[in-house]
């Protein structure tokens, strides 16, 4: 039998507002429990939610970057359950009218691309955290009301490699919008995921089981390959998928039951009366797609067809709206674009990597790396000269002036190379002998003699120019 | 010295004029509160203290001409927050609960220099109709004190009658400030659904809830409606819509030529005999002023009550989750696990009517009968909306009797839900469409002598056109004169 695999993915974004969405508490992490708090996050008697227009542009947003369409009428519901982390005992939600719908994605597996559908988007708000120690538990009510996005996609994805790669290519888009960090591991992309299996050619789709808050792309793969393999296995013995939610277990790459459904939870959802209804004018959404930054295919482009990169470099440099936008940046005062690209993808990259930091976490400016590749090019530093200015401009020190400092500065006077080139030649009679019977080793030697005498900081290619011509005058 | 033959107008004067002061008017109100609460139990807790000692600094400042109604000794219903004043909403469930912030209205009043006198007690979480379901005490009509007050603004409405004070604050769900009204025989106005914020009201049904006055009189009803109205950007759902000088343009108010539709649904089946008596003696009255008095249709009526209970109770069970024991209010003890805290406190806090509600609110928003219930009743709502719609297309206001009856028994009806609830009949419809309604004094029944209220609605944001029909009425009655005679001391 072969079959065939739906997958749908739940995607919680959260947003980088100033403020919550229905308070007016900051929205900041590493402050004391409940600092971040005010009555309405409290779920206080008498409170009402005001509602952050920040959230609604950033919806807006996140929906014209994912292509899709634009709720000009909206309103709000409440998702009613109990529980601590949860104050009011509600979520305000968008259930009816989400504030952006039928939307889609590019995705590229092996060569092949494809479009995944977007069913709807939703603005909503974060609950807060429970704790527990000992006998006691608490409530921190820091991130309840932190706005999120829940983009809910269309069973449009038909492998655990096509899940992840949709989630890359959200991750990506949202992150170039510029309205949420998108990173897993700090809890602001979070991903449910659901999966179901038929035989090819049934007109129903198979039960689905289901996974939620998988913390990194690659245990979302793992999950739905052990998913996929355990619900065909479990048909072709002829028995039958149970409709749950399981956990990934990512020790043993499995994944393990945590609550069989006995029909569907009744979240008594109805609309938010403490909310009016929104109405979305199309001067607003315009407003908005003029300030939605590039993406990251059009930026992809851009760099290929004008700035001369390869495919490649084009997407090391646009997994990140930081690095493409330092990238520009760079390229903008004139420095060379391939040259940018490389010190971009390797030494920027490696420190990056090394330090577990991001580059808007570094000292290092567009100016100062196209700074220094002009150093480069105009022959003032050496490449070697340059690993070392380098360590100074990621620590925020102007290429030139560090260069200077630091005696990086290459020999390129003739008028100074010169009496030093007549030196070397005057006491190796030898290698002038063997350049003119033929021997090109000899320039090498004397090169050397000549790097040695400036200590490195010759500029080889003018010291190439003065020894040929001097050797061809003697 | 009881708040009768007097208004915020002679107040005032005799505030800036120096015949009396702030202290002694307060004073004043503490002493008629003394003299009849033991008997009337209208308030459930008293801001003696402070309220003296802003009195006196009030005093201090002195009251300019412009200060209307600083001085002014003034009561709030028990579901308003008040900072650092109990607050109960006259639930266990709150009964040691004391706010960190004011209401909107309440800051407002404070900053107008009136004198909150204390928090008069209502029907829990204002679910009722008699006051009776006060986790706390009963609050006695003060024209028979075997009868209730009306509910749920029973103690503000009490407060009024009893004169302890010119006026008080109360809330409108679905009737609750014009039914109490009508019972006690004072002025009680519900404004347009977001004329006043609602930011600090505990909330019951939020799509209905409104704050508005009981008062001795239309005009000072009026004037402390401009106090409390207008936008608050704490609540979305406040209007951006200017606030009218109410008291001011009644000068101009005038009835002649003024177009009244009277639905035949409103003196149907259900309304008592003396009630409906007494109001179209009312509406002849209207008449004899220059009046047009037009019989009209309002089919949809008889669906108010079970489409606003479904509605109402829906909103009231997801907003009444918050009271859960985890973060204030009442905690069930020796509780074993998260579920335990859960059903207990509730089960334990909240009182027969309110869990009622819950119950009836959670079914009809769940998933079996949300189509059946909520919804449906969501389009009845839109029907009665459509009925005022059309009668008002042609007529100025519209109206009829506040209650079906007058103020019945302690006990009378409390052991029978729907015998209660359809004494919101006349009443709910007004919130279904969000619309102003007023009810004033307008005679008494023959049969037991109690005051009957006559129901004046308007259309949206036109409170003018109702207080201007009100003070017309009063200015040509005395029925809003008569007192009762409490304790033999009137």
């Amino acid at each position: 039998m072969n079959f065939e695999t739906t997958i749908g993915l739940e995607v919680h974004v959260e947003l980088k507002t100033k403020s919550k969405i229905y308070s007016p508490s900051p929205v900041s992490y590493g402050v004391a429990p409940n600092e971040n708090t005010n009555v309405i996050d409290w779920g206080y008697p008498g409170v009402l939610p005001s509602l952050n227009k920040g959230v609604v542009r950033d919806g807006i947003m996140a929906g014209l970057a994912l292509h899709a369409q634009i709720s000009k009428h909206m309103h709000f519901d409440r998702k009613n359950y109990f529980y601590p982390d949860n104050p009011k005992a509600y979520q305000i939600t968008q259930s009816e009218t989400p504030i952006a719908h039928d939307g889609w994605i590019e995705i590229e597996v092996n060569g092949k691309k494809k479009k995944i559908g977007i069913a709807e988007m939703h603005i909503e708000e974060d609950a807060g955290k429970n704790t527990h120690t000992g006998q006691y538990s608490y409530v921190d009510l820091n991130r309840q009301g932190t706005p999120l996005i829940e983009i809910v996609s269309k069973p449009d994805i038909a492998s655990p490699e096509e899940a992840v790669a949709y989630l890359e290519a959200l991750r990506q888009r949202i992150q170039f919008t510029g309205i949420s960090d998108v990173k897993m591991e700090e809890g602001s992309m979070r991903v449910d995921t659901n999966i179901s299996v038929r035989p090819i050619g049934s007109d129903k789709f198979g039960t689905k089981t289901e996974m939620k808050n998988i913390n990194s792309f690659n245990f979302v793969k793992n999950a739905l390959e052990f998913e996929q393999k355990r619900h065909q296995a479990v048909i072709l013995s002829g028995g039958k998928i149970v409709q749950e939610t399981r956990r990934y277990d990512e020790p043993t790459k499995t994944t393990v039951s945590m609550r069989t459904k006995e029909g569907s939870d009744d979240y008594r959802y109805f609309p938010e009366p403490d909310l009016p209804p929104l109405e979305v004018a199309d001067e607003w959404i315009e407003e908005i797609r003029g300030e939605m930054p590039q993406m990251p295919g059009e930026r992809r482009e851009h760099y290929v067809k004008d700035l001369g990169l390869t495919d490649y470099d084009a997407m090391v440099l646009t997994q990140t709206k930081e690095m493409a936008d330092f990238f520009e940046a760079a390229v903008a005062t004139g420095a060379d674009a391939k040259r940018l690209a490389n010190y971009l993808m390797n030494d920027v990259n490696s420190y990056l990597n090394d330090e577990h930091v991001d580059l808007q976490d570094t000292k290092l400016t567009p100016d100062h790396l196209a700074g220094m590749v002009k150093l480069i090019d105009n022959g003032t530093i050496s490449s070697k000269m340059a690993k070392k200015v380098f360590a100074g401009i990621i620590d925020g020190e102007e290429p030139a002036a560090f260069a200077k400092a630091h005696g990086l500065v290459q020999m390129s006077d003739p008028a100074e190379l010169q009496p030093i080139i007549d030196d070397v030649l005057d006491n190796n009679e030898q290698s002038i002998i063997d350049f003119k019977n033929g021997k090109d080793r000899a320039i090498g030697f004397l090169v050397g003699q000549i790097m040695k005498q400036t200590r490195g900081k010759a500029n080889p290619k003018i010291v190439n120019q003065l020894l040929m011509k001097s050797l061809n005058a003697r | 010295m009881a708040f009768y033959d007097t208004d915020i107008e002679q107040l005032h004067a005799a505030l800036v004029n120096k015949q009396v002061s702030a202290s002694e008017l307060t004073k004043a109100a503490f002493d008629q509160i003394k003299a009849t609460d033991d008997q009337v139990q209208a308030f459930l807790a008293l801001n003696e203290e402070a309220a003296l000692k802003q009195a006196a600094a009030i005093d201090q400042a002195g009251i300019k001409d412009d200060q209307l109604l600083a001085g002014i000794p003034l009561a709030v219903k028990d579901n308003i927050v008040t900072k650092g004043l109990t607050t109960t909403a006259a639930s266990k469930m709150l009964a040691n609960f004391k706010p960190v912030y004011d209401a909107t209205v309440v800051e407002k009043l404070a900053a107008a220099g009136v004198i909150n006198v204390g928090k008069t007690n209502l029907d829990e979480f204002a679910m009722g109709s008699s006051t009776e379901n006060s986790a706390f005490q009963t609050t006695k009509n003060p024209w028979d004190l075997t009868r209730v007050p009306g509910g749920s603004s029973g103690g503000s409405a009490a407060a009024v009658a009893a004169g302890d004070v010119l006026a008080a604050l109360g809330t409108d769900t679905g009737g609750s400030i014009r039914q109490p009204a009508s019972f006690t025989g004072v002025v009680g106005m519900k404004p347009t659904y977001g004329r006043v914020s609602r930011w600090g009201i505990i909330a019951f049904g939020s799509s209905f809830d409104q704050v508005g006055w009981l008062s001795r009189s239309v005009k000072d009803n009026a004037y402390l409606l401009e106090a409390i109205a207008g936008r608050d950007e704490h609540d979305l759902t406040s209007a951006k819509k200017e606030v009218p000088h109410f008291a001011a343009n009644l000068a101009k108010a005038d009835v002649k030529g003024l177009k009244i539709a009277v639905p035949k649904e409103y003196f149907g089946e259900g309304i008592d005999a003396d009630v409906k008596e007494v109001v179209e003696a009312a509406l002849k009255h209207y008449e004899s002023l220059g009046a047009i008095i037009d019989e009209v249709s309002m089919p949809h009526t008889k669906y108010g009550i079970p489409a606003y209970y479904i509605l109402a109770s829906s909103e009231a069970s997801s907003n009444l989750q918050r009271y859960d024991g985890i973060r204030y209010g009442f905690r069930a003890e020796d509780v074993k696990n998260l579920e335990d805290v859960y059903v207990r406190t509730r089960s334990e806090g909240f009182g027969a009517e309110v869990k009622r509600r819950i119950m009836l609110g959670t079914f009809s928003l769940s998933a079996g009968s949300y189509d059946a219930y909520f919804a449906k009743a969501a389009k009845v709502r839109r029907l009665i909306a459509d009925d005022f719609t059309k009668v008002l297309a042609d007529h100025d206001l519209i109206m009829g009797p506040t209650a079906v009856s007058t103020a019945f028994k302690v006990g009378e009806e409390s052991s029978d839900p729907n015998k209660m609830y359809l004494n919101d009949l006349l009443t709910v419809t007004a919130n279904m469409a969000g619309l102003p309604g007023m009810s004033i004094p307008a005679g008494f029944s023959k049969q037991n002598g109690l005051p009957v209220g006559l129901q004046i609605i308007g259309k949206a944001f036109d409170e003018q056109a109702v207080y201007d029909a009100g003070y017309v009425f009063e200015q040509t009655t005395d029925f809003h004169k008569q007192t009762p005679r409490l304790g033999g001391q009137n």
